[in-house]
This record gives C-alpha cells, sequence and structure tokens, in this order.
C-alpha cells in the first residue's frame, strides 16, 4: 500500500494506523486529497472566478489524480453577498461547469448554516455535486442536523467541518464531532480556519475525535499556512488517524493559503502514503495552470501572521484589508481587536464596525 | 383594576419564559397558562413559581379546559406551529407567533404594527427581523431598495434547540420580511452565532443597496428616527456607527450601498442583557399582543 517510487528520491515506508482504503474498498489510496482552491481560493480571489479558469483548473487537478476537487463561494452555497462579497460568475454555474469538466473526480460544494439552505443543497447536486460539506463553529454542531439529514437523504456523500478548531479543547471537539455524526456526517474534519494550530494541537485533536467517532465515520484535516505550519499540521494529522486530507495546490486559499497540495503530495511520496496523486504533474498544474488564475501568490506577511498568531479566522483577510483602506486604519489592528472580540466566520460585517472605533480612537488623539 | 385578556404561553423555552416576564408587568394582558412537554423544564417550573398555571401535557391539556385563553402566544417551533394553528383558529384563541412559522401576516411594531388586529393570526418573524427590519424600511421609506442584507450576530447561549435545529426557518423567514414589511426587493439574511465567553451582545448589520442619486441625509435621518421608534418598546436598541455610504463599484454590483450597524441589549428579563435577541423578540410581540389586546377589549 505504498506510492510507487519516484525516481531520485527516496521513500522510507510510514505506516498508517488508519488508511482511506480501509474505508473505500474499493479505493487502495492511503490519504484521499480534496483540492479546495476553487472554494477556499475564492477569498483570495474575492470571489471572481469566471468560468474558464474553473474549468482549466478543474481539468488540470483531474488529469493528475486528485480525487475530490471542491467549487462554491469561499464563504459556501449562498455566500455571495454584500457582507462576504459578490461572486462574479454564480457559483451553481461554476459547480455545473465542474462536474461537467471532471472525468474522474467528484464534486464537493461548502454550505455555512444560517447563510445557505437546504434549497441550496438540492441545487448543487442537480448541478453535479456530489459531496455535501457543511461547515459550523466548531461548537455550533447543532445548527447542521437538518442540513446532514438532507444531504443524505439526497444520496450526497457528507462530510462535516469544525470551523476554528484551536479554539476548543480536543474533549469539546470530539463531543461536536458525535453530534455531526449522529445527524448523518459521514467525515468530520478538524478546521485550522486560522492557521493558528501548532502540531501537537493538531495530532491531539485529531485523536480525540478518533477516539469517539471509531468506524463510524472517517476523520479529515484542513490547514492553513499563517504560521507556515500547513504542510508539517497535515503530516501529522495523518499520523493521528485522518484519512481526508484537505489542501489548495499553490497554497491558494484564504489568509496566508492552505496546506499546499502539491507540497504535501511530494511528502506523502516520500513517506510512502499513497494519493494518488502523480507529483510532476500536480507541480505542473499548480505553475502552470493554478498560479496564472491567482491574483497574487498567497504569503506570509504582516497580516497574515497576524491572523495565525491571534488566531483570527483567515477569510477575515481582505475585508479587513478594503477596512483599513476606506477607513485609512491598520488593517493589523482590525485583525487583533477581531481576535480579542472574539470574533468567528461570518462576522466580516463586525470588521467596519471595529475600522470605524479605530479611525474614532484616532480622530479624538489628533 | 382594569379589565385585561387572558393569554397562555405554549414553549417555557428562553422566549418563552422572557415573554412571561413580561407579560407579567403587561396592563392589558394576563398570562395565565404557560405550556409545555417536559415536566424538568426550567420555564414552566419558573411560571409556577409567579402564580401561573404551568402544564407539561401540552396543547391538547390546553385546549380541553374549560375556560381557554384570549390569546395563545406560541413560542416553540416553526414546525409545531404549522401544526397547531389551525387547532386554535377553530378555538376561536388569536394567535401571536414567535417562530418563523409564518403562518398568518408579518409584523414589526414601528412598521406595520396597527396592520393585522383583527388576524387570527400573526407572526413575529425572527429575533433578527425584529432587529433588523425597521432599518431596511427606513431606508426604503426614502429611496427604493433593490437589495438589502441583514446580518444577525447572536451569542450561542440564547439560541436554543429550536433555533439550531431549524436555522433554515430563521434565513428563510427574515429574508422574506426584509422583502415584505421591509420594501426590499430582494432580501437576504445570514445569522451566526457566537460563543465567545463573556456572551457577546446582540449585534446586527444591515446593508441595503440604493441608487447612486439616493438623499442620504435623509436617509440617515429615517435611520435615526427609526432607532428612537424601536427605542420605545426595546431601550437597549442602539445605532453603533453613523450610517455608511459606500459609493457604486463593481464590488458593490453597482449599487451605493448604505451599512448600518446596530447593537442590541436586552431588559435581562429572563437571560442577562446580551440576550437583546430574546428581548426585542418578547418586547415586539408583547406590544403586538397589547394591541390586539385592547382591540378585544374594545
Amino acid at each position: 500500500m505504498t506510492a510507487a517510487p519516484v525516481s531520485g528520491v527516496d521513500s522510507s515506508v510510514d505506516a498508517l494506523a488508519r488508511t482511506w482504503s480501509q474505508t473505500d474498498p474499493s479505493s487502495d489510496l492511503d490519504l484521499r486529497l480534496t483540492d479546495t482552491c476553487l472554494r477556499d481560493g475564492s477569498h483570495h480571489k474575492r470571489h471572481q472566478f469566471v468560468p474558464q479558469e474553473v474549468r482549466d483548473i478543474v481539468g488540470a487537478l483531474d488529469e493528475a489524480g486528485i480525487p475530490v476537487i471542491e467549487v462554491t463561494h469561499g464563504d459556501g452555497l449562498g455566500g455571495s453577498s454584500f457582507n462576504y462579497g459578490f461572486s462574479a460568475t454564480p457559483e451553481q454555474e461554476l459547480i455545473k461547469l465542474a462536474a461537467e469538466t471532471a472525468k474522474r473526480a467528484r464534486i464537493a460544494f461548502l454550505m455555512l448554516p444560517g447563510v445557505g439552505t437546504k434549497d441550496d443543497i438540492r441545487a448543487a447536486q442537480d448541478n453535479g455535486g456530489q459531496i455535501c460539506r457543511i461547515a459550523t463553529h466548531c461548537t455550533e454542531a447543532d445548527t447542521s442536523g437538518q442540513h446532514f439529514g438532507l444531504a443524505r437523504e439526497l444520496s450526497l456523500e457528507t462530510v462535516g467541518f469544525l470551523m476554528m478548531s484551536h479554539t476548543q479543547s480536543p474533549e469539546v471537539l470530539a463531543k461536536q464531532a458525535r453530534i455531526m455524526v449522529d445527524a448523518g456526517c459521514q467525515c468530520v474534519y478538524v478546521v485550522d480556519s486560522a492557521g493558528a494550530l501548532v502540531m501537537e494541537g493538531v495530532a491531539d485533536r485529531v485523536s480525540a475525535l478518533v477516539a469517539e467517532i471509531g468506524n463510524e465515520a472517517t476523520i479529515g484535516f484542513h490547514g492553513h499556512e499563517n504560521l507556515g505550519l500547513g504542510v508539517a499540521n497535515t503530516v501529522i494529522a495523518a499520523r493521528a488517524g485522518a484519512t481526508q486530507i484537505d489542501g489548495s495546490v499553490r497554497r491558494f486559499g484564504a489568509g496566508a493559503g492552505n496546506t499546499p497540495l502539491e507540497a504535501f503530495i511530494g511528502v506523502a511520496d516520500k513517506l510512502g502514503w499513497k494519493t494518488g496523486v502523480d507529483f510532476l504533474q500536480i507541480v505542473d498544474a499548480a505553475e502552470d495552470v493554478v498560479r496564472p488564475a491567482m491574483p497574487e501568490e498567497c504569503t506570509l506577511n504582516r497580516m497574515t501572521l497576524m491572523m495565525g498568531y491571534a488566531g483570527v479566522y483567515s477569510s477575515f483577510l481582505k475585508h479587513a484589508g478594503n477596512a483599513a483602506e476606506r477607513y485609512d486604519v491598520s488593517g493589523a489592528k482590525i485583525l487583533l481587536e477581531a481576535g480579542r472580540r472574539k470574533l468567528i466566520g461570518g462576522q466580516e460585517d463586525q470588521l467596519i464596525d471595529i475600522a470605524l472605533m479605530l479611525k474614532a480612537k484616532a480622530d479624538a488623539n489628533a | 383594576m382594569s379589565k385585561k385578556v387572558t393569554a397562555a404561553i405554549v414553549g417555557p423555552g428562553n422566549i418563552g419564559t422572557d415573554l412571561l416576564y413580561k407579560l407579567l408587568r403587561s396592563d392589558t394582558i394576563e398570562p395565565r397558562w404557560m405550556i409545555g412537554v417536559d415536566p424538568a423544564s426550567e420555564g414552566l417550573k419558573l411560571a409556577s413559581d409567579r402564580g401561573v398555571e404551568a402544564s407539561h401535557e401540552g396543547v391538547d391539556w390546553l385546549l380541553k379546559q374549560d375556560e381557554l385563553p384570549d390569546l395563545i402566544f406560541e413560542a416553540t417551533s416553526a414546525y409545531v406551529h404549522r401544526e397547531y394553528a389551525p387547532r386554535y383558529a377553530e378555538a376561536g384563541i388569536r394567535a401571536i407567533d414567535l417562530t418563523p412559522a409564518a403562518v398568518g401576516p408579518a409584523v414589526i411594531p414601528p412598521v406595520n404594527g396597527e396592520a393585522h388586529l383583527d388576524a387570527d393570526n400573526v407572526n413575529m418573524i425572527t429575533c433578527g427581523g425584529q432587529a433588523t427590519i425597521p432599518m431596511v424600511h427606513a431606508v426604503s421609506r426614502v429611496t427604493p431598495v433593490p437589495y438589502a442584507e441583514i446580518v444577525a450576530s447572536v451569542s450561542s447561549a440564547s439560541a436554543g434547540p429550536g433555533t439550531r435545529a431549524n436555522i433554515d426557518e430563521f434565513t428563510r423567514t427574515t429574508s422574506a420580511g426584509v422583502e415584505t414589511i421591509g420594501g426590499a426587493e430582494r432580501g437576504k439574511a445570514i445569522i451566526i452565532l457566537n460563543p465567545a465567553e463573556p456572551p457577546m451582545i446582540m449585534r446586527d448589520t444591515i446593508f441595503c443597496g440604493v441608487s447612486a442619486d439616493a438623499d442620504r441625509d435623509a436617509i440617515s435621518e429615517s435611520v435615526v428616527r427609526m432607532a428612537r421608534q424601536v427605542q420605545e418598546y426595546v431601550p437597549g436598541y442602539r445605532l453603533l456607527q453613523d450610517p455608511q455610504f459606500d459609493d457604486a463599484s463593481p464590488a458593490t454590483k453597482g449599487m451605493t450601498k448604505v451599512s448600518i450597524f446596530v447593537e442590541v441589549e436586552g431588559a435581562g428579563d429572563y437571560l442577562p442583557p446580551y440576550a437583546g435577541n430574546l428581548d426585542i423578540m418578547t418586547a415586539a410581540a408583547t406590544r403586538v399582543g397589547e394591541s390586539i389586546a385592547k382591540e378585544i377589549l374594545r
């Protein structure tokens, strides 16, 4: 169950306690990868994907062997709004296009209860989406029951996202995972939305979910690069029992971006973990197809480091930048205040309020 | 003592219990029954402690009593209310529905509070709707609003199991209210449950798309005036900032964007003041109930 050796690379075998092939006997993969540059990258792209980009990226990722590709507005179905940014192309059109383009990959879509609705899930399935990923803040899993119920009724594959997992202990997360599994979730992800988890913090959380859920569902990990730990955290997650792994080619995601999937695939090759993705092909896709669709590289800088350091939701980056520019205040200070106020995913509107407060303070001192 | 109409509260959760405290102070409504289905309910115990007849045997028990209430305040869930609403109507009981069931016409006190005083059933939309739709109306009474969007953030502690299990009903009923009562051509609603400790006070943001030549001063004046109207029954309803105007751009889909930021601090009747979402819902329902009661007593 190891990857074919890549010429010039010594691959050792680092045995995994759990593999994807144990869950899906028709598969020989150790880990099942989901690329999310067409969803999480939507934040970085300010939701401006156009059909040709989606066609090209899905085509290249599918060709390289990525088994799951997520396509949605960054904030999930129904996310196109004043609050999160309007989509240049309706996401349902992009989902349809992705499903028509992919020859092997399954198309996943994200929805957040409170933003999208069951009708959006139905539409996404009609357009060819096969995996319904339902995301809640990691203490609010009980808002997802009706959506998991519907998704299972529709025979969609289901994934649950516990966002901002760094804010809660492994024990609390495990209980929230239990709520999702009981509602019909087939895989629960530890989601490091702020890129704030540091290795053992990932291992402890994944292990707690494995202990609670056993073989009733699989466990996944979704990382961000805000402290530069995406690949390391993901390796640790896999060793702790996560068999579904998220990343974005070229890091194309919110904040400093996601775990760079092509780098993780190279690492997996070296560790002898079979992902089914051709390393050379995915590296080419990253450089030749994905990079040209990115407005700029996802980088570690003052703003993105602040997010990992203060535990701030990665998608706040562009919105904090907009508010900082509009009101001539420090974007880094907006992010720090967002952390102090314990804002969670979805509260982008409050960043404007913070900017106005900072401006009033500056005016008072002037 | 002036004559009062009698009322039953169905659903002794967060909303029902908060409402009970307000109705106990009413000059026109006497809350005589508190109805639930769980004998261990804290709300039933609190009602009983205050001399209100409490039953955990549900609406079936209530409707078998010799004396029936004039009003029922429904604080269960949309599904439960849809099931029972016809039976209330059959028994001649007027219903004030605090769930997002939307069986009857929607009511927002400072917008159309006096419009449906003779209806069998009126709907209070949602807490987020009560907090934001007045502001959509404040803009739309000045200038056409092709699109409005509201974002309601409430503390996790204030969102009970009914809200959590039926969050789609919240978004659907609120966005419909943004259109029908708020006056926007198209409405959208977003709700966030934030678990921060200590719990956050309810916050709401209202975004309205308007035309480039809309009168900004008139919009701001209308918003401030509306805030005062809501403060008449929810004293903790506050504008956090002056309304903000962003010029039309591709990012605003070509609309001029009006942003209105509101905080709702509750009266602290049942849950502490952070739960302004409960307060604005129950205060609005009390106000509508009292208007209906005055009609009945007239």
